[in-house]
């Protein structure tokens, strides 16, 4: 079996979820990539993702914004060689995936928690209150990969060769507008090893300055409940839970967040939880390791001069 | 030249009809059980309502109505009989009219794509929104996949959508913050939390609603098989994290992220 892996790429980086995707696909068979947009530099990055035996590029500027309507042709037009077609469950891997599926008359099955065997697998129901196997009668499968399920190859230590892709007729659907993409010098949300995350206890945009300086000193992704993003406090790119990020680091740290059923299922695969929070009964403690209940606004500075202590 | 095609374009806009799939799900505030038998999850006397997103899609055609952009509002259900409930509420909200698809069978996005598909080639509509994805199964598939069978481009996730003739203006919600594509119509746009606040009908709304017509038809009147490829092997609750201590003071709790967790 063969499996093809479309890449999120930026630059020379290849994105973490798109390695998980990775560590997914070499459970099934032996993995090929696919590298869409001019971009070179990502090229080399994913010929040197361990594991992967062949990069497939298609550089094309077309290409470029992961637009659906291009890339799923494109994907389709490869498809003959493959078993299996992935991504990582990004908000490209979403977009574009099912459109793959449907052209290929599949049916797609969407944010994969496990590999069972090549026609079986876990996936979250119910903002993953429960957890579904299911089992695809397709020839063809059509896959997401939930990223915090599956630990990431590494970025180096490979040696893949690079092939073109044949140019394919792309469809002109649709056109790329502009891109108003948070700027920060911190970890993305998914890659972090530590998360601290602000929820409707934060009261007010301006209150998320607090946790600068803590995840400054921890290095930090610095996130927030549907109930902050809702209320208005930060874009919806912070957002951590099931219709946001799902999220798995080392340390989460949850400040004046309560526990809603779906902010739970985007962090409670972390390794440590931390929760504070004024409110004993609020149900994130039912999952927190460590939880202190204590008001945020006094709590978040005394963190701040424990961490400088240290 | 330029002003037959501005007429024409003018003419299409000024009927433009706009289909809301809508799903029945359990209740965004229920919280559910798994089956003992590990078949599924219990549904039985537990509330159900339309998928949130659904009423965001909903609420986003009434918009384009009373704008006067769009001029019809159709809503499509799909599964049991209950299901022309849901419709209820998004004609309540402000659609027009309803066309149920019943069945008894276990309709998955590819199915439930092909049966829309159906529909849009009978009722050919200039716009198609609906929920990015539905709380239930959580597949966030079925407006790519219609997009696909149709042809037609697809604007997923939009926190804000403006049509501009024979184009739509989507801002998407992407990974690193927001994306704003231009997509041609007839399209498929696929809703994220922030594009609206669904309102709530209003009770001469609702008796308003009552007298809207709701068609019910059966996948094989479209010609659809509507046989799922999935098949559920079963059903688990997820492993259970135990609570774990409660510290005292910020100084116990870096102390223990230092020795105990050694995290930091």
């Amino acid at each position: 079996m063969t499996v093809l892996v479309l890449l999120d790429h930026e630059g020379s980086t290849i994105k973490q979820p798109s390695r998980s995707a990775v560590a997914a696909a070499a459970l099934l068979g032996d993995v090929h990539v696919l590298v869409a947009g001019t971009n070179p530099e990502a090229a080399a990055a994913a010929a040197a993702l361990p594991g992967v035996a062949c990069v497939i590029t298609a550089a094309d500027a077309a290409y470029d914004h992961a637009l659906a309507e291009p890339l799923a042709a494109l994907l389709v037009s490869l498809a003959p060689g493959y078993t299996h077609l992935l991504a990582g469950s990004t908000a490209i891997g979403k977009n574009v995936m099912p459109r793959v599926a449907a052209l290929l008359d599949v049916q797609p099955i969407s944010d994969i928690a496990a590999v069972v065997d090549a026609d079986t697998f876990v996936r979250p129901i119910y903002a993953g209150n429960a957890l579904a196997t299911v089992r695809s009668s397709d020839t063809k499968k059509v896959i997401t990969v939930r990223a915090a399920s599956f630990d990431p190859v590494a970025a180096t230590g490979g040696s893949a060769a690079i092939e073109a892709a044949n140019p394919i007729e792309i469809p002109t659907l649709s056109s790329f507008v502009s891109a108003e993409l948070s700027k920060s010098e911190r970890p993305e949300l998914t890659a972090a090893r530590v998360v601290i995350s602000g929820g409707r206890g934060m009261q007010n945009g301006d209150n998320f300055k607090l946790l600068d300086p803590i995840a400054d000193k921890l290095g930090a992704a610095v996130g927030a409940s549907r109930a902050a993003v809702d209320a208005g406090f930060v874009p919806n790119d912070y957002q951590v839970g099931q219709t946001g990020k799902i999220v798995a680091p080392d340390l989460y740290v949850a400040i004046g967040i309560s526990g809603a059923i779906q902010h739970l299922a985007g962090m409670k695969d972390s390794k440590v939880i931390v929760a504070i929070n004024k409110d004993e009964e609020a149900p994130i403690f039912q999952v927190a390791d460590y939880g202190l209940v204590a008001d945020l606004f006094t709590a978040l500075p005394e963190l701040a001069a424990e961490l400088e202590k240290a | 030249m330029g002003s037959t095609r501005a007429t024409i374009q003018e003419a299409a806009r000024q009927s433009m009809k706009i289909l809301v799939p809508v799903k029945r799900v359990v209740d965004y505030n229920v919280k559910v059980r798994v089956k003992s038998d590990g078949t599924g999850v219990e549904t039985t006397g537990v509330k159900m309502s339309m998928n949130p997103f659904d009423e965001i899609a909903v609420e986003e055609a009434v918009r384009l109505k009373e704008k006067g952009v769009a001029t019809e509002i159709v809503a499509i259900s799909m599964g049991v009989a209950a299901c022309a409930e849901t419709i209820r509420t998004a004609l309540a909200m402000g659609a027009d009219r309803g066309i149920l698809v019943e069945t008894d069978a276990d309709l998955q996005p590819l199915a439930v794509a092909k049966l829309l598909r159906a529909i849009t080639e009978k009722e050919g509509p200039g716009l198609i929104v609906m929920g990015k994805q539905a709380i239930d199964d959580d597949m966030n598939a079925t407006g790519q996949m219609l997009a696909a069978l149709l042809g037609w481009a697809q604007g997923t996730f939009a926190s804000k959508v403006s049509i501009e003739g024979d184009h739509a203006t989507v801002v998407r919600e992407v990974d690193g913050g927001l994306e704003t594509v231009s997509i041609t119509l007839p399209a498929i746009i696929t809703t994220d939390l922030r594009l609206n606040e669904p309102r709530y009908a209003s009770l001469p709304n609702i008796m308003k609603a009552r007298k809207k017509p709701i068609e019910t038809i059966k996948p094989a009147d479209l010609g659809i098989d509507p046989a799922p490829r999935l098949t559920v092997v079963s059903v688990a609750e997820p492993p259970k994290r135990v609570a774990g201590v409660k510290v005292k003071s910020v100084a116990e709790l870096v102390e223990k992220l230092k020795l105990e967790a050694k995290v930091i």
